[in-house]
This record gives C-alpha cells, structure tokens and sequence, in this order.
C-alpha cells in the first residue's frame, strides 16, 4: 500500500504558547521541537516575543527565547556575522542564517522556523550533518601537486585568483544542499551542491596538479551528474553563491576533457 | 563516580583541544609526525573563531617593498608597551615568513599582486626601519584571510585523516599527583557520554573570553574554556588585565569592520567631520595601534564630539575609496555593514564604537608552547604533559597590547611550534602511565553538579550580570574607584552561583547545561582580569588608568600571575619577570622608550 501520510511518530502536532504579557510589539515565532529522549511526536512551540526588546535577527529572537522563556530550546549558533555557517535553519520557508536574517524579512505573519530539511534531527533544530561533512572530505579539499614546492608561494595572476572568487567563500553550512531536491532523493550517492562547490574551488585553482584526478573521481551517474539544475542552492545561498553555476562548469571540464 | 555516568576511555600520544588556527595547525604538526593525536573541539572546525578574522596575516615577505623581520620585531615590541617577552617575539617574526609560505603551499587562497605573489596590506602599528615609514606587511585574502586559513588548514586535516572528536565540550584536565597533566575529559554533546581522554601530552588551543563582556566582536562560543579549565588544575593564568578594544566594532551589534578597512584608506570622523586621529598620532593617524585608536575615540565621545542621535559613537568613512578597490578586497565588510548598520559603503560611513575584541592574557608558555608557572621561586617551571597555543595562551608576544594581524601569525607559528616541540618530548606510542584512580571524578562531579542545578536565577541572567559589571567597570579607561567597583560586583556574581537553574535535564545536546558550564568558565576568568586590572597602578597597552597615567618601568615591568580559587572564587596575585632579552645574538633587546605613534 501507497502511505500517503507520514507515518504516525513523525506527524507534528501542536504544542505550547508562550505568551509575551504587556508587550506592545509582538512577533510569535512558531519553532519546531522533538528531542530523542521521549516518546513523543515532534511538535511546534509557539513563542510570542516583544520586538522593542529584541535585536533585529532571528537569531536575536532565538537567543532571547532560549535566555528568557525556554532554556530547552536547543540551536546551533556560534559567530553571529554569517561566517561560521553553524546556525542554518529553515527559516520562513526558505534555508538561511539566523543570525543574518533580518526579523522584518520574515514575511509570514508568524515566523515558522524548521531544521534544514530532510536531515536526520538531533534535536530541535539542530541537524546531525555527519553524511554532509563526509563529502565535503571526499572531494579532498586541499591542493595536490607535483611539481616541487618552490622556496616562496605559487606564483598566481590577478586572473587566475578572480576564478576563485564565488567559491572559497563556502562557509559550509549547508542551506544549499539541503533546499535540493534532488540531495532529498539521493543524499548517500548524490555529493550535492556544497560539495561540488568545494570540489570546483580546487578545480578552477591555478595551482592545483590533480584536475584528472579530480574529475575521475567525480564522473559517475550520480555523484555529480544528479545535479538537474533546479537551482534551489543558489537562491538558499546566505553567501550569494552560485552552486550550480560550478556544477555546470565542472560538467563543462568533464565534457571538454572527454571530447 | 556518580552511578548514572560511565567513561569511555581512549588513549593517545597528543589531545589538542580547540580546532581553531592554532589547534588544527598543532594536530598537523602532531600527526605529520606519527603522534596518535585526538582533537577535540566543541564546534565543527571550520566554525571556530579564527573563521571571522578579516584583514590579515603578518610576515615580513617584503613583497610591497623592503622589509625585515626585525622592524616586525621592533613593532610587535613597542606594539606590546614592553610588556612582550623578547626572546618569543623573535621566534615570532623570524618564523612568520615561512609560516605565510607554508599557509600558501597549503592553498591558502590569498589576493594577489600585480606580478602573482601574496598581496600585502598595511596594518596598525606596522612600520618600516624601526618606526620611519608605514610597512605593507599583512598578506591577506581579501578581508576573509581568517576564514580562507581555516578553512585550508581544515582541508589538510582531512588530508592527513586527523582523529576528530566534533561537538564534544572539554570538562577539565586530569592532572597527576606530580603536578603533570595527563588527559582531558569530555562530553560528547550529541549523547551526553562522557569520554575519558589519556594523553602524554595536552595541547589547550581553546581561544580568548571575549563574552565575558556585553559587546564584544568575539562568538557566542569565545569563552575561554581551556583558561578556565587551567585555573582549576591550580595553575595561574598571566596578565589578564590586558583586554583588547577593536576601535571599530559595529555600532550596536558590535560585529568588527577589519582595521584593513583603515589600511586601505579608511579614516574615522566625529561630529565635526573632523580626522581626529591627526591630533592623537600625528605620524601614524588612522593607523595608530588600537589601544591607542580606541582611546581617542572614547575620549571624542566623552567630550561630546560623538555622532549619531545619543553622540555616543563615531563614523568611518570608506566611501571615498574606488568602489572596485572595495568589492576586491573589502567585500565581507561592505557585506557586514549592509546587513547590520543598514549603510552602503560607497556612499556612507560605518558607525563604529571600541568593542572587546583579543585578550593578550591567558596561559604563560614559552615559545615552544610549554606552559610554565611560578613553583619555588622558579617562574619559568614547565608543567609537564600540558601546553598552550593561540589566544588561549601568554606567551607573550603581544604584551600589553596586540597588533593588528599579528594573531593569526602567532596561531600558525606557535601551532607549528608546538608540534615540533612535542615530536621532541614524545615517542609515537609510547607507554602511559596507569591513570591515577578516580581520575576524571572531578570534572563529572563538576558536570553532575549543574546538570541537576534547582536553583532560582537563570544562567542567563547571571552571565548578563557578568557582562555588564565587565562592560562598565573594566573598559578601555579605568580607575581604581571603577575597578574596586568591578572587583565587588564580580564577586557578587559569583557568589550567585550556588543559586543557578539548569531547565534541561537531557544529556542529548543539552546547550542550557553547555552555557552553564561556559558561564562558570567565564567568571573566574573575569575575577582575574579585574583582580590584576586592580592591582597594575599604572598604564600600559590596553590598560588605561586616569589615576596612574603613566608607564612605570620601574614598578611594572613584569607579568601578571592570577591563581582563582574555583570554590570560593577567591584570587591570588603574584609576578613573573619580563624577558629583557632576545633568542638569537641577530639582534639586540630592544630597549623601553616612550611609545609615540
């Protein structure tokens, strides 16, 4: 039979209000919620927060949640400038940083906040990104060479530098594979769109001597090809950085390689 | 033990702990050379906070123009106001070019000059010929060198399959009866098992504790737990009353606009328009060192020649510069400022304020790493099994006052150094000693202790308490009035403590218990960067006292040691002298002299 429902321990049911008593300015922000020590169906937790007392990101808002209304919230959060990539989340609908993403952007009239989607679930909104990590180590992210090291660094033109502009700046948080359909489907065999990123950064690397290699290892059904251009990971991108815009380029090496 | 708890043990050569620049670049070194080495960090590495330094890092390549690892030297000198030891700033400068090299060798991704080799930024304090003109001395990847190093030093990592243990939070150290660390335990924050570390040797690479104040350029995560974690060994930490004020913190949400902005052209204007930084440091201007930038900023908003509504910040103007200039190497920044000042680059100034960004203090070492402390008159005795690199450790090299780029230098240097010096202690896989019984009990007795915390204040609450006492009290000026002030509200903090709630009971990421243990962390901490700020009568650095104006060679000269008492909070001072000369007979102690910018 054909479920068409998730199954029973997965639905998610509706869980605590949180009112925000004598605020003027308020914002409920509709949270996400499952922990792995009970029994219990994941729920969403509605939190009312006072905006004039409240800084103007969502991560703002979650910290100010967890500090004074609910210390079992549980996130990631680390730099709050967008570098560390450590609090992706879904926010609003779409995978973002809720540390630069502005309350007043949200444009629902409540905040509906989510783990990335299809990831095993921690807890909360934490994701376990054990796999993600896995193959941004399989597409060996660092520079192989031959030829001798010289005693100074690798000489490399203004130009050759430009082609990894867009692509180092990766800072692994994973919004992008995450919003891709086709990573939903075949996340074990698929690399996905940070990885491939990742793996371009070294490919388009004027110094870098392992380019066959590189690309052997990536020409396969799946592991790049299952890229079908949907181009979620570019609009998820926190950074503004065009996943499938390096994807396209390393099918581009295999074809002109091969050709 | 407690009966609920079961230790999962494991045995290595090296424990580093902390995956940050310094960290990854120790377990390198470690690994290279055969030592079985664990890394355990509390966040994903390339989310440590080395992956928000900016503007650079600095080697004498002289790829801009001459340059010498000398006048390094004589800068990060003058820089540190004395307080730097000699002999470590040279291994230092020395060392740095062929760290910069090996960084690039690694694929760092650094900007380029016109003939392909590594771009060079002028910096603070940075100077040519012993202080005559302004050197180009910080390689930098755009305005992103901190996350291009980390993330490449990660990469390398992989590559040499280094053991990681991700998302497990250090406790304490284990210590033998002879005074020697022997391990590290930890919990692993997705289980909540708790796992028993044996080491011949621990590597602390744990970062500052910036969130000791309210506003601070450092992450939610800079909580100085390896400091912390030495405090409780019974050991000192050095010369903690040095904390450093980035002149150009976000107005509000206190996220840094790199001094490179300053290098490239930017400068900073009060209320009048005026470039007030001429009159503070006629020679160097805007490109003063930053103890000294945010001094005179808090002394224009003082006098009333702020900007803004409340006149309570300044501007700095980098919308003179080419829009193209701008875009290739400050892009994080214009990026940063958009999204939280609301400001376009290329047509307004960022507002800015002096915000906590670096703590000189930390663990005292030598430059091999080794940390050291006063034992019967001794004050450079090594603590055997147990070193410290990075921000977490005193080495010193930045003295009272740390330049500009010149920390990510010291994480790769010092990473480095620590590897080498820890091939030479140790022999892959040699035998252990029996752990002494009950070791660990401590740190799970520490651990059970605010799992189950019934108190009535929150940790947050106790630790805004915290931030704000640091944030009024110990800022860029003191007084003993506003110090003594400090020093009794701190303790009034801590005295909250027996008093704290814990709401999660769950051993799966229990992030309330994680902040709770941070928080602990965090205020001995502060009660030994008050206590020594109490006791330094005079300025140096980053330490301004209005009622003692004036370096004091005499007097002062020497570091700080603060020992914290964990259970009754209680600190106790002592000193260690300053080393007055240099490593090699290459070049001469440089002698103290007024410090003019």
């Amino acid at each position: 039979m054909v479920q068409l429902r998730l199954p029973k321990n997965s639905r998610v049911t509706e869980g605590q209000t949180y009112k925000a008593e004598g605020a003027t300015r308020v914002r409920s922000f509709r949270i996400y919620r499952w922990s792995p020590d009970d029994d219990q169906n994941p729920r969403i937790d509605t939190y009312e927060v006072d905006l004039d007392k409240c800084g103007p990101m969502v991560l703002d808002a979650l910290i100010k949640i967890k500090n004074e209304i609910d210390q079992t919230l549980t996130f990631r959060r680390s730099c709050r400038e967008g570098i560390c990539g450590s609090c992706a989340m879904n926010i609003d609908g779409k995978n973002t940083l809720a540390c630069t993403h502005g309350i007043a952007e949200c444009e629902g009239k409540d905040v509906q906040i989510n783990p990335l989607p299809h990831m095993p679930v921690v807890k909360d909104l934490v994701p376990d990104l054990t796999n993600f990590y896995a193959q941004h180590a399989y597409v060996q992210p660092w520079l192989k060479t031959t030829t001798p090291e010289p005693e100074k660094e690798w000489k490399q033109s203004h130009e050759q530098r430009e082609k990894l502009d867009g692509l180092y700046e990766c800072i692994l948080c994973a919004c992008c594979s995450t919003s891709c359909p086709s990573y939903w489907w075949n996340d074990d065999k698929y690399l996905g769109p940070a990885a491939l990123l990742q793996s371009y950064r070294w490919l388009a690397d004027s110094r870098d001597e392992a380019k066959d290699e590189r690309l052997d290892d990536l020409e396969d059904p799946f592991k790049l090809y299952r890229c079908h251009t949907i181009m979620n990971c570019a609009k998820a991108c926190p950074k503004g950085l065009n996943p499938a815009k390096a994807i396209a380029e390393i099918k581009g090496l295999i074809v002109e390689r091969d050709s | 033990m407690t009966a609920t708890y079961k230790f999962v043990d494991h045995t290595f050569d090296v424990v580093v702990v902390g995956a940050g620049g310094a960290g990854l670049r120790a377990t390198l070194g470690c690994v290279e050379k055969g030592l079985k080495t664990a890394n355990i960090t509390k966040v994903f590495p390339t989310r440590s906070h080395t992956v928000a330094a900016q503007g650079g890092v600095a080697a004498s390549l002289g790829n801009m123009g001459p340059d010498d690892w000398r006048w390094h030297m004589y800068d990060t000198v003058k820089g540190s106001d004395w307080l730097g030891d000699q002999d470590a700033i040279e291994y230092l400068c020395r060392h740095a070019p062929a760290a910069v090299y090996e960084l690039e060798h690694f694929g760092v991704p650094f900007s380029r000059t016109e003939d392909g080799r590594i771009y060079q930024r002028p910096f603070g304090g940075m100077t040519t010929n012993f202080g005559e003109g302004i050197a180009q001395r910080t390689c930098a990847a755009a305005d992103r060198t901190g996350h291009a190093m980390l993330h490449t030093l990660y990469g390398q990592s992989v590559r040499h399959k280094a053991e990681f243990y991700i998302e497990y939070f250090a406790i304490d150290l284990i210590m033998g009866e002879d005074g020697s660390a022997q391990g590290v335990v930890a919990i692993d924050m997705a289980t909540g098992e708790i796992h028993r570390f044996r080491a011949s040797l621990v590597i602390l690479a744990t970062g500052g504790y910036g969130r000791a104040y309210f506003s601070a350029t450092s992450a939610h995560t800079c909580t100085g737990d390896g400091n912390a974690m030495v405090l409780r060994a019974g050991l000192p930490l050095q010369d903690m009353e040095f904390v450093q004020f980035h002149p150009t913190g976000i107005y509000g949400s206190g996220c840094l606009i790199t001094e490179g902005s300053r290098g490239e052209g930017g400068y900073l204007v009060n209320s009048s328009g005026e470039r007030f930084m001429e009159r503070y440091a006629p020679s160097a201007k805007d490109l003063a060192s930053r103890d000294v930038v945010s001094r005179a900023m808090t002394i224009e908003i003082r006098e009333g020649r702020g900007v803004g509504p409340l006149k309570d910040h300044i501007f700095l103007h980098l919308d003179h510069l080419d829009p193209k200039i701008l875009a290739e190497r400050l892009p994080g920044i214009s990026e940063s400022a958009r999204i939280f000042a609301g400001v376009d680059v290329t047509k307004e100034p960022i507002p800015v304020l002096p915000t906590v960004h670096y703590n000189m203090g930390g663990i005292p070492t030598n430059y091999h790493g080794e940390v050291l402390t006063l034992k019967d008159g001794n004050p450079d005795t090594v603590v055997p099994g147990l070193m410290a690199i990075g921000e977490a450790a005193c080495v010193s090299v930045h003295g009272a006052n740390r330049l500009g780029s010149n920390s990510l230098i010291d994480l790769v240097v010092f990473g480095r150094a620590a590897g080498i010096r820890a091939a030479e202690l140790l022999k892959p896989d040699a035998k252990k000693p029996e752990l002494p019984k009950g070791a660990g009990d401590n740190a799970v007795a520490r651990l059970d202790r605010f799992r189950n915390a019934k108190g009535g204040t929150r940790t947050a609450e106790l630790r805004g308490r915290m931030q704000r006492v640091m944030q009024e009290d110990v800022a860029v000026f003191r007084t003993g009035e506003t110090l003594q002030s400090g020093q009794k509200r701190i303790a009034e903090v801590f005295s909250g403590i027996p008093d704290i709630r814990v709401s999660d009971r769950s051993l799966v990421w229990n992030s309330d218990l994680i902040e709770t243990l941070e928080f602990d962390n965090l205020i001995v901490q502060a009660i030994a960067t008050v206590e020594g700020a109490v006791n330094r009568q005079e300025s140096r650095g980053a330490h301004a006292r209005e009622d003692f104006p004036n370096r004091d060679d005499e007097n002062w000269m020497k570091h700080t040691l603060c020992w914290v008492d964990g259970n009754t909070g209680k600190p106790k001072l002592d000193y260690r002298p300053v080393h007055t000369y240099t490593m090699s007979n290459e070049i001469e102690y440089i002698k103290p002299k007024a410090r003019v910018y």
